[in-house]
């Protein structure tokens, strides 16, 4: 039976099934965290578009289109989430 | 200042959420474009995806108008950002680079409240121009 759970704005984990015949999971994941890095301060921020909504309209949108301005990028887990 | 917002939602389900809710909240809806990374690729080169959960972390950067980071925040999903904190380095970030970096904002530091001009004359001299009190 799927079970019950309590929405909160952690969303809960996806548990994918093992992969047997690739590396173990421990491996896998270690390899992505070395794939993620964190970016540096001080340094260029990594150039991006992607589909956007603005101003009840579907535009692409790239960061290299603010070069000259102040920016402030926001990432956040999900639309809908509560705070 | 420009604001981008980025989560992997669609941008059906951002044009709902601003519909049904955000434009409750923000009279005329929200004035900033929101960006739908759905497989995650720009949380992913900015370090704040979460691979267990599929979603990206709340990050925030801060972009000076050559595109360089200057500041960063990272929070787990349940506690929001303060806003006025981000404003606040923000003009902080502007004030260091009018001055071209003759100035720094000393820790506490507000519009109107003093900053520092480092010298060689400054070098174990902050204590006369600065004190611990400020930073509150």
């Amino acid at each position: 039976m799927p079970q019950e759970f309590k929405p909160g704005c952690k969303r809960p984990e996806i548990k994918k099934k093992q992969d047997t015949g690739g590396a173990p999971a421990e491996v896998q994941r270690a390899t992505e965290e070395v794939a993620q890095k964190m970016i540096r301060v001080g340094k260029p921020a990594p150039d991006f578009t992607a589909p956007a909504f603005y101003q009840g309209k579907f535009v692409m949108a790239s960061l290299s289109e603010y070069l000259g301005k102040w920016v402030l990028l926001c990432f956040y887990p999900g639309d809908f989430t509560f705070v | 200042m420009e604001v981008l917002s980025v989560s992997v939602d669609s941008i059906y389900v951002h044009k709902m959420w601003n519909e049904h809710e955000l434009s409750k909240m923000v009279k005329g809806g929200i004035p900033f474009p929101m960006l739908s990374d759905q497989d995650g690729s720009i949380g992913k080169q900015y370090g704040i995806y979460d691979p267990d959960s599929g979603v990206e972390t709340r990050g925030r950067f801060i972009i000076d108008p050559d595109g360089i980071v200057q500041g960063f925040e990272v929070l787990t999903p349940s506690v929001g950002r303060n806003v006025s904190e981000t404003l606040r380095q923000i003009q902080a970030f502007q004030l260091v680079r009018e001055s071209e970096g003759t100035e720094a904002t000393p820790s506490g530091w507000k519009p109107g409240k003093k900053t520092l001009k480092p010298n060689p004359d400054l070098v174990g001299n902050v204590w006369k121009e600065w004190e611990v009190s400020e930073a509150f």
